[in-house]
């Protein structure tokens, strides 16, 4: 039998609608804070681990060799598999999708799939017969809110560490080089588009970022923007929940371009950080 | 694996699931706690945790989980999430909902009894703890017949913590609530089901007083000091600031 997540008292309800009012928050954040966010990479290539406060999920890339569709013979294919496993919490139940689970892998998919982020065509081997599938799996470790912003991260961090292995094509004969072989090669990325979730409360009048599993289950309405440091908005989504000014749409639109930008730099510092270690791992067993 | 035997309290003894601990069967009688099992002569530990022996050959395992397990005569924080004909069915944080009787509050009768809502936060007592039963609560206590502080709880914020941090609150000698209480004044309620409810007059010293206490579980107290003074400073200017 699923458990269903805690009850919610109605203190707790009123409370939390009261701070937010108050212009605080629950857990001493201020309306426009992002939870700390911990990047954390594998010692596999594309294969990464993000904390967004205590929610938690992995990412893993991987590829192999097939045939492309016949529509597009010089694109490579991108996949992505979200998965929520019960662990996460304990209303999510294995083998069946929740409609929030299918809300979230869905809109992951639109994000980075959609928004053209990875180059395609550059995962081309040979026109109409060969190119790279790239596969990116996604598992929600931790659910404390927000699990689409912090997927997006996971997912995002682990292409950008990702590195396929190198080929060389000779007419038709194709030789994969193994990793040691020669240095393997990283994914085009045209652009990182960072998801940023807007919780509203009070008839709408007030937003915050990032909610909480608490928020979550207490907000009256949410949206989701994508966007990239260019301040490009990729996909924006809004399921429900109640109405909001155009105005205040355009205002939430710049808090996310700001989030997402502080994000971006901090997924490509992460990335920076683990390649320096690599290679002083590398020298030291040179050594 | 041969059998541990029992040391005393300065060495704190690890004890874990299916470890068996050695005691003396002829000396006294012998009263086991959470956490241990007896098996003929032998005592048999099923949690993780610290062996504790007190006064009057008293035994038990002092560990740390999320999950609560009913006992009787624990205090805690229930929910209502149902009514049903003979009262409420109340969700304290264990595997199965409790049952909360219309008649188990003070001065309750037929036609004068507490009307509770869904959502409705109480203050109980377990009294029925079976391990294959429902178990049963009340707002009541039995010896006087008085609600004393159990009922239902309005205002304040709920939150919730690990049950050792939990029981660590309701430990006379703790330094934390003391520590808290030396900065401003505050409501609190500890259930032993991991949950608390505080109240305080301002909303940021409610905020505050949560957000120490769930940063401070499973923190050793030295560290916990400075935990608090970081965060009342915190407190502090961001009162000054509004």
């Amino acid at each position: 039998m699923v458990r269903e997540t805690e009850p919610i008292a109605n203190n707790e309800r009123a409370f939390v609608k009261n701070v937010i009012l108050e212009g605080l928050r629950v857990d001493n954040r201020s309306a426009h804070d992002v939870r700390t966010v911990k990047i954390n990479f594998g010692s596999q290539w594309g294969h990464s681990e993000v904390q967004l406060g205590k929610t938690r999920v992995a990412a893993t890339v991987s590829c192999e060799m097939v045939r492309p569709s016949p529509a597009q013979p010089t694109e490579g294919i991108i996949q992505f598999s979200t998965e929520f496993s019960p662990m996460a919490s304990p209303s999510i139940e294995s083998g069946r999708l929740s409609e929030e689970e299918v809300l979230i892998s869905r809109l992951l998919e639109k994000a980075l799939k959609r928004s053209r982020a990875i180059d395609t065509e550059g995962l081309c081997i040979v026109a109409g017969e060969k190119v790279w599938a790239v596969r990116v799996d996604i598992r929600v470790l931790d659910h404390n809110g927000n699990v689409l912003d912090c997927a997006c991260i996971a997912a995002v961090a682990a292409l950008q560490h990702f590195r396929r292995p190198d080929v060389t094509v000779v007419g038709e004969e194709v030789t994969i080089h193994s990793l040691d072989e020669r240095s393997p090669i990283p994914l085009s990325i045209f652009h990182i588009p960072i998801c940023v979730t807007f919780a509203f409360f009070s008839n709408g009048e007030r937003q915050v970022v990032d909610p909480s599993l608490l928020e979550e289950q207490i907000q009256e309405g949410d949206m989701t923007f994508v966007i990239n440091i260019h301040r490009e908005l990729c996909t924006l989504s809004k399921a429900g929940g109640i109405p909001i000014e155009g105005s205040q749409i355009l205002h939430c639109a710049n808090i996310a371009a700001i989030k997402a930008a502080e994000i971006t730099e901090l997924i490509k510092a992460a990335n920076m950080e683990s390649q320096t270690r690599k290679e002083k791992k590398k020298e030291s067993k040179r050594e | 694996m041969s059998p541990t035997a029992m040391q005393d309290d300065d060495h704190p003894q690890l004890v874990l699931p299916g470890d068996r601990i050695l005691y003396d069967p002829s000396s006294q009688k012998i009263k086991i706690g959470p956490g241990l099992q007896q098996e003929d002569t032998l005592l048999i530990g099923t949690k993780l945790g610290v062996l504790h022996k007190a006064a009057g050959n008293r035994w038990w395992i002092d560990s740390n989980q999320r999950r609560y397990i009913p006992a009787t005569n624990e205090n805690i924080l229930g929910i209502v999430t149902h009514r049903i004909s003979e009262g409420y069915r109340v969700d304290i944080g264990a595997a199965q909902p409790a049952t909360l009787d219309q008649f188990a509050f003070e001065g309750a009768t037929k036609r004068n009894k507490p009307n509770l809502e869904v959502g409705t936060l109480v203050y109980a007592k377990v009294t029925v703890a079976n391990k294959d039963m429902e178990p049963e609560i009340e707002c009541l206590n039995q010896s006087t017949k008085k609600a004393d502080g159990y009922g239902e709880i309005k205002g304040g914020h709920l939150f919730r913590v690990s049950l050792a941090m939990a029981r660590s609150l309701l430990d006379p000698s703790s330094p934390l609530l003391k520590l808290l209480s030396q900065s401003f004044p505050f409501e609190i309620a500890v259930g032993m089901n991991g949950r608390i409810w505080i109240n305080a007059a301002q909303t940021i010293q409610v905020i505050t007083a949560a957000n120490i206490l769930q940063k401070a579980d499973g923190k050793p107290v030295d560290k916990v000091e400075k935990l608090i003074r970081a965060e009342l400073k915190q407190m502090k200017e961001r009162m000054d600031v509004t």
